[in-house]
């Protein structure tokens, strides 16, 4: 069928999956994403029904604060917990196609790292000293995440970026953010 | 009724046609356009790093020009999944499947010039169905008192997230967390905090723009970082000249024309089933209905034309509910809706009589937006292709300073940067672990309304909630919603091997790649 020729895997992914029989259902799950996505929905789910009931929640005439929130924690626990057993059934099925591993094939820590920071470095440097600095910052570093960036064309990316954006939202569109400051007021 | 419906088109003409608004229009239609191309920019993404342009306007060019910016970004999708066999947005997955080979044919302008023309077809018969519908709609709802509102929200948003791509159980997760995270803030009704944590930051509430951004900007980029593999540029070199079909190319369109155009409407009728499920029914009836079904995938100009017309259509589809009953189909519509509200205008059934300006002018902006777009498209091709060459490293890190920026421009406040960050890690580990953020958002966007609505319900039924099933039209709502669960079931147990197109949905092969790692996606043809 021509909806199945869609594979998002290329054929390398989940070979291992397709050749061994499941040997230890544990291990199996384990190895499941839908595992994990089940556990962690039911952990949020434990975390919102507990924080959401600490509010009042009144009764159903008159609805509380807490009520809405306790509802939705409570069902996403339900629905966490469906979504691990469903990895549990496919567990003792066998394996699929799809790939299993929650990294990627080639994890990008310093990449990640790179992209979480920019934002951080465009408040830190966007407070204290401008909107010119905090934007150079946080193009520069985003840039260096990338495998092949090389400091000199890291800079020009980064100058240009931040001549247009200063003109396009300082002076254009009028955001209230000093271009340049010392010390931050803010 | 005719005659009421032109008197108000030609009245949304005299607003579109503003210069103020008519140039709003063309820089949304331009710039959608633009990022469109890009590889690796879906809609999603494209629309939340541009919303904070529009802060600083009028609630009627901030609407016209976002709208702009969706449709224009659909057709600068296209060039990018035709040329680059890289489905920037799942629609445009089955879009590769005969327009790459027809590219490798040397007839790449060929198919991008019968795309023009079946997007426009498609479009405007959504836009007549937008005019006519929507306003039977209204009539309808105007009737709903708060037990309806709320079976329809909840139909809404059971279909926004079972329908879509991924898991059914998943989405409905998503939609679930997104109504969750609409109602951190102060509590409307008692004005008590809800889940601040003691950050008076968080009193108004998580921020929609720095949701959209951390889930669809940040998460996407680290996605797609350094998975890109070099762009296969060969067969980008499109000229003008090369976009004119013949007539017997165009004979052979016809049909899959309006074929399209029906299976789009239709499919956009059905709430949550947007342009993606529309292009995949259109692909798999073209199909069927051709008499050499083997050839299709080898660049068959039909499997372009038919699902390109069918995703058009349904768009402009998707507005009506929208629109008209203030309940978004998907997630780009949610925005939509969010972008309307930070405006401080409330969506519902009263929007087309109390903001004439912005639904009719909107319905006329389109039609205005879809022909700037040929007129766009047509002779400037050669400037998209060139555009498609811009490097993946060059474009997320200016891309990471828009959401800095736009994050920031929403309140002028620091801590709504911070919370993209956050968001963004979120989004990540939750596309690792096989979710789809995008339900969230349209949880996020009906959430407060959801409570509210629910809330009032229960006080007028004085806490029976039997009341959704004893009032007749709320009780058809929910019995959709009961046959909405049961058929995924039903197609669940019985397998995706089955039913093509429900595979295409349900299993989700396709589609999401398109923006996780468009270049690893062995589109191949069918055998």
């Amino acid at each position: 069928m021509w909806a199945k020729t869609f594979n998002t895997n290329g054929p390398e992914d989940g070979r291992e999956e397709i050749v061994q029989p499941s040997t230890s259902l544990l291990r199996d799950l384990v190895r499941k994403k839908d595992f994990y996505a089940g556990g962690l929905m039911l952990l949020v789910g434990i975390g919102i029904a507990l924080k959401g009931s600490t509010y009042r929640l009144g009764s159903l005439m008159h609805m509380g604060p807490g009520f809405m929130p306790t509802a939705l924690g409570i069902l996403l626990m339900l629905l966490g917990i469906a979504i691990g057993a469903s990895a549990l059934a496919a567990a003792g099925a066998g394996g699929e196609e799809e790939s299993q591993s929650i990294l990627p094939d080639n994890p990008q820590w310093w990449a990640w790292f790179c992209i979480l920071m920019s934002p951080v470095l465009f408040i830190f440097f966007g407070r204290y000293f401008g909107m010119a600095p905090g934007t150079f910052a946080c193009v520069f570093i985003a840039a260096l995440g990338d495998r092949t960036a090389t400091w000199k064309a890291t800079f020009i990316l980064a100058t240009v970026v931040t001549v247009f954006g200063v003109g396009l939202f300082s002076y254009f569109l009028q955001v209230p953010m000093p271009i340049f400051t010392w010390g931050g007021g803010l | 009724m005719i005659d009421t419906a032109i008197t108000d088109l030609l009245y949304g003409f005299t607003v579109a046609l503003e210069p103020h608004n008519l140039m709003w229009c063309f820089v949304g239609v331009l710039v959608g356009n633009m990022v469109g191309v890009l590889p690796g920019m879906g809609p999603l993404a494209t629309i939340s790093i541009l919303l904070p342009l529009t802060f600083g306007m009028k609630a009627v060019p901030a609407i016209l020009m976002l709208a702009g910016i969706l449709y224009g970004g659909q057709y600068g999708g296209a060039i990018c999944s035709i040329l680059l066999n890289l489905p920037c947005h799942p629609p445009h997955a089955v879009t590769c499947l005969d327009g790459y080979p027809m590219t490798k044919q040397g007839r790449g302008g060929v198919a991008l010039g019968v795309t023009v023309i079946a997007s426009f077809i498609g479009a405007s018969w959504g836009i007549t169905e937008m005019i006519f519908l929507s306003p039977l709609l209204v009539r309808a709802a105007l009737q709903f008192g708060p037990a309806e509102v709320c079976s329809l929200m909840l139909l809404g948003l059971l279909a926004g997230s079972t329908l879509a791509r991924g898991s059914p159980l998943k989405g409905v997760c998503m939609t679930v967390l997104g109504l969750f995270l609409g109602s951190v803030g102060t509590d409307l009704e008692t004005g008590s905090e809800r889940f601040t944590f003691g950050m008076t930051e968080l009193d108004d509430g998580v921020e929609l723009i720095a949701l959209a951004l951390g889930l669809f900007g940040v998460a996407e980029f680290m996605s797609s970082v350094n998975q890109m593999s070099p762009i296969n540029m060969a067969y980008t070199n499109v000229r003008f000249r090369d976009m004119r079909p013949t007539l017997a190319d165009l004979k052979r369109s016809f049909f899959p024309m309006c074929r399209g155009t029906i299976i789009g409407s239709l499919c956009s009728l059905i709430p949550g089933t947007g342009p993606t499920i529309a292009s995949f029914v259109a692909y798999a009836a073209e199909k069927k209905v051709s008499r050499t079904p083997e050839k299709f995938g080898t660049g068959m100009i039909e499997g372009v034309v038919c699902p390109e017309t069918a995703t058009h259509s349904s768009i402009q589809g998707d507005f009506i509910p929208t629109m008209s009953l203030g309940i978004p189909g998907d997630a780009v519509m949610a925005l939509l809706l969010g972008a309307l509200m930070i405006q401080g205008i409330v969506p519902g059934p009263q929007l087309i009589s109390q903001h004439p300006d912005i639904f009719w002018g909107l319905v006329a902006s389109f039609w205005i937006g879809n022909i700037i777009l040929v007129i766009l498209n047509v002779p400037l091709i050669g400037i998209w292709c060139k555009m498609l060459a811009i490097p993946y490293r060059f474009l997320y890190p200016s891309a990471m300073f828009f959401v800095c920026i736009g994050v920031y421009a929403a309140n002028n406040d620091f801590f709504q940067v911070g919370e993209v960050v956050a968001l963004g890690m979120l989004g990540y580990i939750l596309l690792r672990l096989g979710f789809h953020p995008a339900p969230v958002v349209l949880g996020f966007v009906l959430g407060p309304r959801f409570e509210e609505n629910f809330r009032r319900a229960m006080l007028i039924a004085r806490g029976d909630i039997t009341v959704f099933v004893t009032r007749p039209i709320s009780a058809v709502f929910i019995g959709m919603c009961v046959l909405l669960l049961a058929s995924q079931l039903y197609f669940r147990l019985r397998g995706p091997k089955i039913k093509p197109d429900a595979a295409a949905q349900g299993e989700g092969s396709p589609p999401m790649p398109g923006q996780m790692t468009p270049q690893r996606i062995p589109v191949t043809p069918a055998e």
